[in-house]
């Protein structure tokens, strides 16, 4: 239990303590708290009640972590369905915050915590922070979006509890972001990769040199993003760039972040139980295989999720870290189910045209990617923005560009693409999450 | 010899054109020369102009991606046979062109030939040696 005070590569709080609990103490503390869960889920909202019910299980039922399969799945549309407080297992009188998405389909989902989920909230960032090698005395900007939006006051509170100083900057107005940056001496950064990558673009415009400024590390995410993407981010800007993980449904940011290792994502599992289940059969999958990620909030009151289907794909890492967490990592997510696209019949996610594009040398890291139909069948274009580094006075030579980028995607998803090149900056840039897919589908 | 040439890359949309060579009036920027080359989705404009180092600083500040390369030109007669001369001259050396425009200067009576080769220094050796006058930017 000592051994982790002398790794000073992974940061240590004392929150962090839980992330190296000896494993048989942590399943024991997790079989404890997911009957725990399961009966206040099951005593206290009706819907939950009712699948039990109609599965004819009750709480009594959960006797190791194993019969968590016993229980039903719960799925986004339950959230909507219920829409908005049917799913709270506290009294208002007992939930001090309401967070919600943005709703772009239909009605938002709307979550609640109460003063403890608040703690338990804050902790978790904690340690996500923490295991990004940030502790007191680092300076955080927050770019994540205030409000409604769980990025920016879940980054926010743990950050302060970290001990940081925190720049409740939020998203938006880049020139602000880059000027604060510098003059208070910003050692860290929360936002979305693909708004880093506009800082990145705008503070060489402005003539500065990230590499040049005290800022070491982002925390990057609510978006998927690869890891080719990692490397063109860290090799442009100088700074270490870390995964975290998270979904409003179960808490927002701090589900699980990478450490120093970059690695794999190390879920905070004394709070959130994964499982990776087959997304056809609905059958868990042994550690290793991939599949899409389940989570159970195990500690969660005002908004208890029991079996909720992230609808992300990865796996779970079988063996240890070196860092010497024992909680369990996951891959890293670049694939949701809900960003695939079919393209002739095959399976295309995003993230693979993001993977093949940047392995290309010289290429620019902003993409869209155009869904067309010319009546008979869908066909998709990427759209890449030219760059100086591939630019040649040659025809020839800059046809090739375009081929070689379709070429790294057709070795990736085995269909060829078109591929345009658009001039620099006309591809919109996003100041939150990045939209990659543009569909002109005729409906 | 050399002469520099901005490229520049260009979707090939209505009214791209306009936009860059007003950036360069604005600043003052007066071409000698330019050239399109153009596919179905892109085009490469090429352009030939005094203060090259300037217009590519007005250009890469207005966002647009460009390069300098060095091309070669050549002065030949304005009348039949003048471009054929000098063609013959390139294709006994196995000079390979990469592309060229010619373009007449000053309402004169002679042509100005350019040519981007693999290997500038190699063709204005070849140019030269059979008697073809290779004009610099300062006589442009």
């Amino acid at each position: 239990m000592m051994e982790f005070w002398h790794d000073p590569g992974c940061g240590f709080h004392p929150a962090s303590a839980m992330d190296y609990l000896p494993a048989a103490q942590l399943r024991q503390l997790q079989l404890h708290r997911l009957q725990a869960v399961v009966r206040r889920a099951y005593e206290h909202v009706a819907l939950f009640r009712e699948r039990m019910d109609a599965r004819g299980m009750t709480p009594n039922d959960i006797h190791c972590l194993a019969d968590i399969a016993k229980v039903p799945f719960t799925v986004k549309t339950d959230l909507r369905d219920t829409y908005p407080f049917g799913l709270f297992a506290s009294p208002m009188s007992e939930v001090v915050r309401l967070h919600a998405s943005s709703g772009t389909t239909g009605k938002p989902i709307v979550v609640a915590y109460t003063q403890e989920d608040l703690k338990v909230w804050a902790s978790v960032m904690v340690r996500s922070f923490a295991a990004c090698g940030l502790q007191r005395g680092d300076v955080i900007q927050n770019g994540y979006g205030y409000g409604l939006f769980t990025g920016g006051l879940g980054a926010h509170y743990g950050a302060e509890a970290l001990g940081a100083t925190v720049i409740p900057i939020s998203g938006g107005n880049t020139d602000r972001q880059i000027m604060v940056m510098k003059d208070f001496g910003t050692t860290a950064i929360c936002c979305t990769p693909s708004y880093f990558l506009r800082i990145i673009e705008r503070a060489r415009e402005m003539g500065i040199e990230l590499r040049d400024l005290p800022l070491k590390a982002g925390v990057f995410g609510a978006e998927p993003w690869t890891e080719e993407m990692r490397k063109r981010v860290e090799a442009e800007s100088g700074i270490k760039a870390y995964d975290i993980y998270g979904l409003s449904e179960i808490i927002g940011p701090g589900v699980g972040n990478e450490c120093a290792h970059q690695n794999g994502l190390h879920i905070f599992e004394d709070h959130f139980y994964p499982e990776i289940v087959d997304p056809e059969t609905l059958e868990p999958l042994p550690d290793g295989e991939e599949g899409e990620l389940v989570l159970t909030t195990l500690s969660k009151q005002a908004m208890p999720m029991i079996r909720y289907r992230t609808r992300d794909i990865t796996s779970i890492y079988a063996e240890p870290c070196p860092c010497g967490r024992t909680i369990r990592r996951i891959r890293r997510i670049s694939r949701r189910s809900d960003d695939m696209l079919i393209i002739r019949g095959v399976n295309v996610f995003p993230s693979q045209i993001e993977e093949a594009l940047l392995s290309v040398e010289g290429t620019a890291p902003h993409y869209v990617i155009v869904l067309t139909n010319d009546g008979t069948m869908d066909d998709i274009e990427v759209h890449v923005e030219m760059t100086p580094e591939v630019f040649s006075d040659r025809i020839a030579a800059v046809e090739g560009v375009a081929k070689k980028i379709s070429a790294a995607i057709e070795r990736i998803i085995n269909i060829r693409v078109k591929v345009r090149l658009v001039e620099p900056n006309t591809i919109t840039r996003s100041e939150g999450k990045a939209k990659r897919v543009l569909d002109q589908r005729k409906k | 010899m050399k002469i520099p040439q901005l490229s520049m890359f260009m979707e090939n949309k209505p009214g791209r054109l306009s936009d860059p060579c007003r950036r360069l009036a604005e600043a003052g920027i007066n071409i000698v020369t330019l050239s399109l080359a153009d596919t179905q989705q892109f085009g490469i404009l090429r352009l030939i102009v005094r203060d090259w180092e300037k217009a590519r600083d007005v250009l890469t500040g207005a966002g647009c991606v460009v390069t300098v390369t060095e091309v070669v030109a050549t002065e030949v007669e304005d009348r039949p046979g003048g471009l054929a001369t000098i063609l013959e001259v390139i294709e006994k050396a196995g000079l390979n062109i990469e592309y060229m425009y010619a373009f007449t200067f000053r309402s004169g009576d002679k042509a100005v030939l350019v040519f981007r080769f693999n290997d500038a220094d190699a063709a204005i050796q070849v140019l030269q040696d059979n008697g073809i006058n290779v004009i610099g930017g300062v006589e442009l």
